[in-house]
């Protein structure tokens, strides 16, 4: 069941990448590069379920498994709630040495009661891991009958860990909103502008920079999938009009089939970058209006993207005179490569290389005609090798992830987290100003001058000053 | 005097615990050269890496098996090969630490008899010591895997012979002292003239200090040259009661007695501490330390009138808990709420009326029974209920990651204590019971009631 699900959301048609690929590379799936024992980095399967679904802010979601999978990471993301905080609450069955001899199913029952009774939520999502999977707990068998007796939702999450990565995880996630949770709940207030957002978590309340530009506009986001939603929203997204796809690997099966199923179409965009966020927002209105929404929105579209980028373009030039021609190394994945350059190059920064790891081939072309001469994309730089770029000042600045994070801070280089864990929201076109503003405050920091004074002794400990008193 | 409960729960809300492969990998930490390896799914070592990033602001070396649904059924000996393999030639430690995980225990697999066949195959990896560590997630909590690993390291590292004894000392610190304390309980011996090994000695690879280049395995600690003298010691000192079984192992291998303290802040422990430094290396206490002795004296006396009465709320692992509830108490405050990880026996002696094997969900409930209460001290993961109970919480345990410096602050020793003792009133303080309002004698109202 697992595998057959596993196979089918490895050939994405949906997913240009996967339809650039031949046949037999399609047969091989993607992301089936085995993992190197030893030489791996990155979260598993279930942990792409957990970050997929857990933004649902007023739902339990309980980890069926032994400690580790909960107790090691409960709320340490950064998803950002308007309201509702059980969400942030860990809950798991943390199985015992006789729980996994005796079989877990019961205490999964039980421990599911436990949460209704105590918190009454409007449901509870229940993910299985490696070892309830290794055992043979049969997750959704129980989640059916704790369904019927509690009479809430009680949605199985299959994404054991050992599955496969992060990302499958992601999909797998999406997986189980499609077969338990969207379209199970019909809205009383269904209306001609409603839209869905796909693969948004609300990081840093990233989803706050987005909705006010759609409120103006008129449109109204019916579910966020996940950022920020309830879990009503998300059961009812089926009857939106349109979707928005971001961070598309991730989700782009999802909205795929709820295209299939429920006639949704979707744009894929992003709201990383001045010109991507006013592409999206075009996009969507144009989606609307074919699918007979009010023709006005495309003309007030084109007057908000308008107002807004003279105001973003006006506020990124003050910052021109404290950043032009200092030199940045992009270290990310995905579309936010080629959407962030094309801003710095802007303000007259230099950026000297971006990676393309997890791009798209034409995420990829994109980003080499934006880089021009003087930078180069690549695939991962060795943590070493990085450390030496960093310490000669080939770069000035280093925008990445917190994996990298040391090598920057180690060489004594400026470094912007730009990743999942960053404390500041940088979507939109206000996230953009944040964005060179965050570089501004930490490139010219005086600090760095301070830490990179030299010992004022050789390598002996003898000062290197004669005493200034004889 | 308490008792020490353990409700059957079948959910566990807002855990306190910490999984024991993450403990194993903390005390590798302390090993120079080494990069532990956890013999589990990639997500074992990704959620380890995270939290332990989060905790001390470091590059954290650990990999991981990498296994997968097809490996597990088969057996993991070939990925624990490839990975040994892999990292030999990519890292190049001198150490690896191999973990077992809940997955790979549940299984059923005989790491140590696969590890003797892949050494045996492998010429490659006779430079590099390899030391296994049975530490599956459903046994315990991040004190039970730092026991675990720091005995594993006793029994498969290599010890030299017991020819002659040395000024020096053998400090096995336990998993609730940070690198800060393992730093104080170093320049201590030190000043005994005693020259100190520490096993696993975090202070030099985690007490946050720039390396001259980037290096991918650990950036300090224990060297195995320093492991092989500890049979030399005249004496080891292990700090917790978790690191009593690692003591044991090491006397029956290498005859140098062994000294139990249950800690090393307050004044009686480390009066202890004192005493038997002195009496080991032959020579008085140094003048620092009498004075120092003093000055705890009377920080003790400036301090008590921040604590008496008031109530505190404690989680943390059994050694962590023992350690701040004794000081807490010992300065007059009472310990109204109490949760820990583990059913440890000698928590029977803990000063207060109950012991919770829990979470913080449980703590919550306590501290509801009691009344609520002045001041919480566990980690971070307490500040979601520290928030919706407007109460002030002081950060310790692991993970903190949400204050800079846990690593380096030092609650060990006469000086240590001293410190805490002033954060914790000035945190007591803060919590402000002493709000001093005017007390009137209404007649009317004592008439009606």
């Amino acid at each position: 069941m697992l595998k057959r699900k596993v196979q089918e959301l490895m050939n994405e048609p949906g997913c240009a990448t996967n339809r650039a690929k031949s046949t037999a590379e399609k047969k091989k799936g993607c992301g089936a590069k085995r993992l190197l024992p030893g030489a791996a980095a990155g979260g598993c399967a279930y942990d792409g379920a957990k970050i997929a679904l857990q933004p649902i802010t007023d739902a339990v979601h309980l980890v069926h498994g032994p400690l580790a999978c909960e107790g090691n990471s409960w709320d340490s993301r950064n998803a950002a709630s308007s309201g509702c905080t059980l969400y942030r609450r860990g809950f798991t069955t943390d199985l015992s040495e006789l729980d996994i001899i005796h079989g877990g199913e019961r205490k999964l029952y039980q421990a599911i009661r436990a949460a209704a009774e105590r918190f009454w939520p409007p449901a509870i999502f229940v993910y299985q891991t490696c070892v309830t999977a290794l055992i043979g707990d049969d997750v959704e068998a129980v989640c059916r009958e704790a369904s019927k007796r509690l009479g809430l939702p009680v949605i199985p999450v299959v994404a054991p860990g050992f599955a496969g990565s992060k990302n499958l995880g992601n999909r797998l996630g999406g997986e189980a909103l499609l077969d338990h949770v969207i379209g199970t709940v019909e809205p009383g207030d269904a209306g001609p502008h409603d839209i869905n957002i796909l693969g948004e978590y609300n990081l840093a309340g990233e989803l706050w920079q987005i909705r006010p530009l759609l409120d103006r506009l008129g449109i109204r986001v019916r579910a966020c999938i996940t950022g920020d939603s309830r879990y009503v929203e998300v059961a009812s997204a089926h009857r939106a009009r349109a979707a928005i796809m971001l961070c598309s690997q991730a989700m782009v099966t999802l909205a795929r089939k709820m295209r299939e199923r429920w006639d949704i179409p979707y744009v894929e965009g992003s709201f990383y970058g001045i010109q991507d966020t006013s592409d999206t927002l075009r996009g969507i209105v144009r989606l609307l209006v074919d699918r007979g929404g009010d023709p006005d929105l495309l003309t007030r579209a084109d007057a908000l993207v308008a107002e807004e980028e003279r105001r973003a373009w006006a506020r990124l030039d003050n910052f021109a005179p404290r950043l032009a021609g200092r030199k940045v190394l992009l270290y990310t994945g995905g579309v936010k490569s080629w959407s962030v350059v094309s801003a710095l190059k802007e303000i007259g920064m230099e950026v000297i290389g971006t990676s393309v790891r997890k791009s798209t081939p034409e995420d990829k072309e994109r980003a080499k005609a934006l880089l021009g001469e003087e930078g180069s994309t690549f695939d991962a730089i060795p943590n070493a090798e990085m450390y030496r770029m960093l310490k000669a000042g080939e770069a000035d600045i280093l925008l990445s992830g917190g994996r990298t994070q040391f090598v920057a801070l180690k060489s004594r280089t400026p470094w912007l987290d730009i990743n999942q864990e960053r404390h500041h929201a940088y979507a939109g076109y206000d996230g953009m100003v944040e964005l060179v503003r965050q570089i501004d405050l930490t490139l010219n920091n005086p600090v760095w001058a301070a830490v990179r004074r030299p010992d004022p002794w050789d390598a002996d400990g003898r000062p290197l000053e004669a005493p200034s008193w004889l | 005097m308490a008792l020490i409960v353990s409700p059957p729960k079948p959910l566990s809300v807002s855990p306190l615990k910490i999984s024991a492969p993450l403990g194993g990998a903390l005390a590798f930490m302390g090993l120079d050269g080494c990069l532990p390896l956890f013999h589990g799914a990639q997500g074992c070592t990704a959620f380890a890496v995270v939290a332990m990033v989060r905790h001390f602001r470091e590059a954290i070396p650990l990999q991981t098996t990498a296994m997968d649904e097809i490996t597990t059924i088969l057996g993991g000996m070939d990925n624990v090969e490839q990975a040994l393999l892999n990292i030999t030639r990519r890292a190049n430690p001198k150490v690896i630490g191999l973990l077992s995980t809940a997955l790979t225990e549940t299984r059923g697999e005989d790491m140590e008899g696969d590890l003797r066949v892949i050494l045996g195959r492998n010429p490659e990896l006779a430079g590099v010591a390899v030391v296994p560590a049975a530490t599956p997630d459903y046994d315990g909590s991040l004190e039970t895997g730092w026991s675990k690993a720091v005995e594993a390291m006793i029994r498969w590292l290599p010890q030299g012979p017991q020819i002659s004894q040395a000024e020096q000392v053998n400090i096995l610190p336990g998993s609730h002292l940070t690198p800060g304390d393992v730093e104080e309980l170093h320049a201590i011996a030190e000043d005994f003239g005693l020259e100190p090994l520490i096993l696993p000695d975090l202070s030099g690879a985690l007490d946050g200090h720039l390396p001259s280049g980037w290096i991918s395995t650990t950036l300090g600690g224990t060297s195995l040259a320093r492991v092989r003298r500890m049979s030399r010691s005249l004496l080891t000192i292990a700090v917790g009661e978790h690191m009593r079984g690692p003591a044991e192992v090491l006397r029956r291998r290498t005859g140098v007695p062994v000294l139990v303290l249950d800690r090393v802040t307050g004044l009686d422990p480390v009066d202890r501490l004192m005493v038997a430094l002195a009496n080991v290396s032959g020579r008085p206490v140094p003048l620092r330390y009498r004075r120092q002795r003093s000055q705890l004296i009377d920080a003790m006396l400036d301090g008590q009138f921040a604590f008496a009465g008031r109530r505190i709320a404690l989680a943390g692992e059994p050694d962590l808990l023992w350690s701040m509830g004794r000081l807490v108490s010992e300065m007059g405050g009472r310990v109204v709420a109490a949760v820990t990880t583990a059913a440890a026996p000698f928590l029977a002696e803990f000063p207060a009326d109950r012991v919770i094997v829990g979470d913080f969900d449980d703590l919550d409930e306590q501290i509801t029974e009691a009344g609520g209460c002045d001041l919480l001290i566990a980690n971070s993961n307490a500040s979601q209920l520290a928030g919706r109970r407007g109460l002030a919480l002081f950060r310790a345990g692991f993970p903190v990651f949400d204050r800079l410096g846990a690593a380096q602050r030092a609650g060990a020793g006469y000086r240590g204590t001293r410190d805490l003792i002033f954060t914790l009133a000035g945190a007591l303080a803060d919590a402000g019971s002493h709000l001093v309002t005017e007390h009137r004698h209404d007649p009317a109202q004592a008439a009606a009631g």
